[in-house]
């Protein structure tokens, strides 16, 4: 199956954390961000202790500790706007380094800064773990309705293949002495996104014909079932336990 | 820009979490109406479009480079219903796979770019589509309001969402003017990049954009010339 794209994001391994059934994944860390989201931000030492719950996760599963760096870089753009906030809040101010920061804009930016980062390492972990197809099927289980998960899955399966073809028009243009340089050329690049989008939709139609031919009636036969037994259960659910005592004890202290 | 964990306070997040599974179900059954029993894998692939095309970055100036949101361009292209359908899919796998936009704010975020920007930019087209000729200026014309509208459009939900439930106390004009100047800006290249793309397409296929079907003319049966 053509997933190489974002076959990339999953590391194999078999670990406790690679063994559990995805739907325990997705409860126990979705639970996990519920929970970091409503700990209050005064409570510095509680984020503490999420992160070292986390790592834990990530050892314990074996994900290197560049690779979740790497592609925790995708909060970059909001870790720029945590740093604004002080600037532009108002309210009492507190000098730090010479500077005038507003001590309610410090306190946002961290708040947003903790909890955006603790939860993109749970989905850095979620997806390393967790191979794309059977993700969706844990989707699945959780009631996400069909309809939605095919369609999901039609787009993960075909992500490469049109990746893949945006790559040589890429290729094609830049080997004819293209290159983009300013918004007036951006004909070129719309003209190659207009053909994507016509190859994109020419392949679905040739995908739902072989379906057809292949006795598709609208529901896709389920190959492997996922169940998940009570201790598999209990074991994903020991995050969210944990991260319950923390958010409960910041509740308690802070209040 | 994706809203991540921890930006908008968790009853929010819930409430709009259900406001975007609601929307969902309801262009589940109507992307049926506009796929038929086709859905699953045109969708799916209109979806990997999307997908892709937001990576396909456009210098803006002086280095700077922007992407498409695609909202507009999905709606315009296959169907308001298919387009939320494939916009939220979209989403989804960013959040779960990709971990751009946090898992708790996967209903704001579906909300702004799926349940806002895509209604948005249909109602506007057609609205404009029944004033401007019908002609392919009055489709790209139609296209280049809608894709604009759409952008600042999707920021004013986040705007909303902030102010039920926002957890930094930035005042809500700074944050309205700062929100809605950038989308004004994005909005511009949405317009320009949305219009030329469907142009292409419909320069090679009219037939496969759906918001200009009128536009193709019909087959029609002629008697052969009698010459044996």
């Amino acid at each position: 199956m053509g997933q190489g794209h974002l076959h990339r994001l999953h590391r194999p391994g078999d670990t406790v954390i690679h063994r559990l059934p995805p739907q325990t994944k997705l409860v126990a860390l979705f639970a996990f961000v519920v929970l970091v989201v409503l700990t209050p931000r005064e409570a510095f030492w509680a984020f503490g202790a999420y992160a070292l719950l986390l790592t834990a996760v990530v050892a314990l599963a074996e994900i290197p500790s560049r690779v979740v760096a790497r592609r925790a870089l995708v909060e970059v753009p909001f870790v720029l706007f945590a740093v604004l906030l002080p600037f532009v809040t108002p309210g009492p101010e507190v000098e730090v380094l010479g500077l005038s920061l507003s001590t309610e804009g410090l306190l946002g930016a961290w708040n947003i800064l903790a909890k955006a980062t603790l939860g993109v390492v749970a989905s850095i972990v979620l997806a390393a773990t967790t191979e794309p197809r059977s993700l969706l099927l844990g989707l699945e289980r959780l009631r996400l309705p069909s309809m939605l998960v095919q369609i999901a899955s039609f787009m993960l399966r075909y992500a490469d293949v049109i990746l893949g073809e945006m790559e040589r028009m890429r290729v094609a243009r830049e080997s004819r002495g293209f290159h983009a340089r300013h918004l007036g050329q951006a004909r070129v690049l719309a003209q190659s996104a207009g053909a994507l989008f016509i190859r994109a939709y020419e392949r679905g139609e040739r995908v739902h014909l072989a379906m057809l031919s292949r006795g598709y009636t609208g529901t896709m036969p389920v190959l492997d079932s996922v169940g998940a037994t009570t201790r598999e259960w209990t074991t994903a659910l020991v995050l969210p336990a944990a991260a319950l005592v923390v958010a409960a004890s910041a509740w308690v202290v802070t209040r | 820009m994706h809203v991540p964990d921890g930006f908008i306070d968790v009853p929010t997040s819930a409430a709009f979490l259900g406001v975007a599974a609601v929307g969902v179900g309801v262009s589940l059954r109507g992307a049926r109406r506009e796929l038929d029993e086709r859905t699953a894998p045109m969708a799916g692939l209109v979806a990997a479009f999307v997908f892709a095309v937001q990576m396909l970055n456009f210098p803006v100036a002086a280095g700077t480079s922007g992407h498409l949101l695609g909202g507009a361009l999905a709606a315009i292209l296959v169907g308001p219903y298919t387009a939320v359908l494939c916009v939220s899919v979209v989403l989804l796998v960013q959040g779960i796979f990709f971990a751009d936009g946090g898992l708790t704010a996967l209903g704001l975020n579906i909300t702004n770019m799926a349940l806002i920007a895509v209604p948005v930019a249909w109602l506007t087209f057609r609205l404009l589509r029944r004033v401007l000729p019908a002609t392919r200026f009055g489709v790209l014309a139609a296209t280049a309001v809608a894709a604009f509208v759409s952008v600042p459009a999707s920021a004013v939900g986040f705007v909303v969402e902030y102010a039920i439930g926002g957890t930094t106390q930035v005042p809500l004009p700074t944050v309205l003017v700062a929100m809605g100047g950038v989308h004004l800006l994005i909005g511009i290249g949405e317009a320009v990049i949305t219009t030329l793309t469907v142009g292409a397409v419909l320069a090679a296929r009219p037939d496969l954009v759906y918001g200009a079907r009128d536009l193709v003319p019909r087959l029609e049966l002629r008697p052969a010339p009698a010459n044996g």
